[in-house]
């Protein structure tokens, strides 16, 4: 098949490689069964698995949240809920989103692919694995578990500062920070488990033949995360420990009575917090050029193009985080210094642009449910790129700045970016997990619904912003009200579009029962890498022999 | 590629690339609470985010007398311009003080030599250590505003129910940016033993 379809690079299978259903698990050693081969497992494809069911379930919960918000401003002045309760959601449902739903879907899919493309037999730390899984349940109970708390007269709610946790307000906040902040410690310790333990699969478990300049794009665009993870997410708990002595044991960190500064917890989070949106986004942009290439049945253009923009927007992603504050009184200097490094970010970004759209240019383009998600992709998160630009200049930011403009933008960047790159993600490798194609109908519907409402949804945002309304408010002015009612229609469409989702993943594991062909181990006709070698879904346990690749 | 491997693999030893993994980690949270001192230092420096500069009060606060000598440059007064300075002041939760400026706003000339007063109360029946901590906004005029002497510079202990005018003697520097015409100081009180009982309740 290699022959039919040029690869980037041509890759052959060990002949004596593991037949495709040699074995199962019962029948190799006594796995457990039930509940406890979940709590117990250290395979990488089910702890992939568990992280993908994780992360959909909380983007779920994440969503209703948001639904409700937008329920309220649906139409000016207060009718379902209390600001308070407002700024709970709100907050929540940002912490939900990035922490419990997008990273714990790019985990997976690293669990899930990576050593089934790089021809590992598991990730290096299985174990640890294990444990940076089962981190994450009990993390996200413990966000909201004030919410329920406060149901029965225990403290004042879930945490209520939105998700930056930016004092003094957080300092004085209720017992919601507490809980928020020992959240984030468990999340970050899970984070950084599996960003070593991915860094560590990458650097020494690669088949023979694959150097780091044949790794695929996905595994680079990972290991750069993983390294970002690395660098920042101890300053956020740094930050958010500061912010706990501070509440409780006296320290004055950002407390001015005993000569402390809040803007200092600003840079501390936005140092974490700017590197963050690329680890949310450095997954997608790797897998991304996967299903740009199978669908265009192309190579991938500017390998290494790409290898350096993924570094060089990783060296930038921690020395630009004060454009979040332009407004908080820097000076002058540091102002300009911080717009044209940010700006200079658009560099990178343009070349991966520039090779996504090479690699489909004269391409025998297909457009199955993957492909449609990465064409909107590319249109949508370019909108974000844009609106980022135009949140760089320091002159038009003091404008912008926290007003619904930036709400709109960072969905760009979050949704469109973030989460239809993990839809693309998804619905390519499903057939491969799951061994049965999914139902394509179904998936067209989704993206035209998506698409559709998520603009419905975002676009009248950027304009509320232009026309002055601030974000984290639960009611407004009167003028604004059509373009609320508009966003508020276009967002229960989308987040009810998801539900097509979820039930075409059932369809999918489901498989003949619901009338769907098996799918063979290449899936897409113009797929190419190790992982289509394998039969789908692959055996328990992969790559036992190792391929070589030439 | 046919290739005699072994069919099932012996582990490559991880070890030595996971310590260094721990080690980057900790590093970065080291770097987290380093950015505090670099911060205040830099903030310092440069008078940033109406830090008023230390040196300055230092000066006032040891000699009051030489206050003409430590504000020599001050001397020359800008009669042409006239800058708004407005005062106000909060208690913080825990102190159970009342706080209001006696002079709301102040006309003057940059370079005059000025006094406010505030009027502080302690209508708790136990005698408390307060601390004014002072921010003046825009952070602009932050290393223009010179304060000579000023009841911030120590802990204030009120008895109970007992009212004190607390001074503060200031200059606005002439040097001031042409475009600052409003300069607003405000004083956060916060109450000394609450946050060391605090800090002593936690150990």
């Amino acid at each position: 098949m290699s022959q039919d379809h040029p690869a980037a690079r041509s890759l052959d299978r060990s002949d004596d490689a593991a037949p495709p259903h040699a074995h199962t698990d019962g029948a190799q050693h006594a796995a457990p069964h039930g509940l406890l081969r979940w709590l117990m497992t250290t395979n990488h494809k089910d702890i992939g698995s568990m992280y993908l069911i994780f992360s959909l379930f909380m983007f779920f919960v994440g969503g209703a949240m948001i639904l409700a918000v937008r329920a309220e401003l649906f139409q000016p002045g207060l009718q379902l809920m209390q600001p308070e309760f407002f700024n709970q959601l709100i907050g929540v449902h940002a912490l939900v989103m990035i922490f419990a739903a997008l990273m714990p879907a790019a985990t997976g899919f690293a669990n899930w692919q990576i050593p089934l493309m790089i021809g590992a037999p598991d990730m290096a730390l299985p174990r640890i694995n294990n444990w940076g899984f089962w981190l994450l349940p009990p993390a996200a109970v413990l966000l909201m578990l004030p919410f329920a708390l406060a149901v029965f007269g225990i403290g004042d709610g879930a945490l209520a500062t939105g998700w930056t946790f930016y004092a003094p307000l957080s300092v004085q906040g209720g017992i919601g920070v507490d809980f928020a902040i020992f959240a984030v410690h468990i999340l970050g310790v899970s984070s950084i488990l599996g960003s070593i333990n991915i860094i560590v699969t990458i650097f020494n478990l690669r088949a023979p033949g694959m150097t780091m300049m044949k790794l695929p794009l996905f595994c680079w665009g990972w290991l750069v995360t993983a390294f970002l993870l690395i660098a920042t997410i101890p300053v956020l708990a740094g930050a958010v420990t500061m912010l706990l002595t501070d509440r409780h044991f006296g320290t004055s960190f950002f407390n001015a009575a005993g000569g402390g500064d809040p803007i200092l917890f600003q840079h501390l989070f936005w140092f974490f917090g700017h590197p963050e949106v690329y680890i949310l986004l450095l997954p997608v942009w790797g897998l991304m050029p996967h299903v740009l290439a199978t669908f265009s049945r192309k190579p991938v253009y500017g390998y290494k193009a790409q290898v350096y923009s993924f570094i060089a927007i990783g060296v930038l992603a921690v020395v630009v985080w004060a454009h979040h504050f332009f407004t908080a009184g820097l000076p002058v200097p540091a102002l300009l210094y911080f717009m044209y490094s940010t700006m200079a970010i658009s560099l990178p970004l343009a070349v991966l642009f520039y090779c996504w759209i090479a690699t489909m240019w004269r391409g025998a383009m297909s457009f199955e449910t993957p492909m449609l998600f990465a064409q909107g992709f590319i249109v949508l998160f370019g909108i974000a790129g844009l609106t980022g630009l135009v949140l760089a200049d320091v002159a038009a930011d003091a404008q912008y700045h926290h007003s619904y403009f930036v709400v709109a933008h960072f969905h760009y960047a979050l949704f469109a970016g973030g989460i239809m790159g993990v839809m693309t993600g998804a619905y390519y490798w499903l057939p491969k997990w799951t061994g049965h194609m999914f139902d394509e109908r179904l998936g067209k519907a989704h993206f035209w619904l998506t698409v559709i409402s998520f603009n419905l949804t975002f676009m009248p945002q950027f304009f509320l912003g232009l026309a002055g309304m601030p974000r984290r408010i639960p009611d407004y002015a009167l003028q604004f009200a059509e373009f609320n009612a508009i966003s508020t229609v276009g967002a229960f469409i989308l987040g009810l579009s998801q539900l097509i989702f979820a039930w075409n993943v059932v369809k999918s594991i489901r498989g003949a029962r619901n009338g769907l062909p098996r799918a063979d181990e290449r899936v897409w006709e113009g797929a190419q890498g190790l992982e289509w070698e394998l039969s789908s879904p692959p055996p328990h346990h992969s790559w036992e022999v190792q391929p070589v690749v030439k | 590629m046919t290739t005699a491997q072994p069919p099932l693999r012996s582990p490559p030893d991880h070890r030595r690339l996971i310590v260094k993994l721990l080690a980057l980690v900790a590093a970065a949270f080291a770097f987290g609470f380093a950015l505090v001192p670099l911060y205040n230092v830099f903030c310092e420096a440069t008078g940033l985010n109406g830090k008023t500069a230390t040196k300055i009060g230092v000066g006032g606060l040891n000699a009051p007398t030489a206050a003409g000598a430590a504000a020599a440059p001050a001397s020359r007064i800008d009669r042409n311009r006239i800058v708004t300075v407005e005062f106000t002041g909060t208690v913080m939760p825990g102190l159970p003080w009342e706080m209001r400026p006696l002079t709301g706003r102040l006309d003057l000339h940059p370079g005059e030599l000025h006094q406010a007063i505030f009027l502080v109360h302690n209508s708790s029946s136990t005698a408390i250590v307060g601390q004014a901590v002072p921010s003046v906004s825009p952070g602009q005029a932050a290393q223009h505003f010179e304060k000579l002497d000023c009841f911030c510079f120590k802990q204030q202990t009120l008895a109970p129910g007992e009212t004190r005018e607390m001074p503060l003697t200031f200059i606005v520097k002439p040097e001031i940016d042409a475009d600052i015409r409003t300069i607003t100081l405000s004083y956060a009180f916060f109450n000394v033993a609450e946050s060391a009982a605090a800090t002593g309740s936690a150990r």
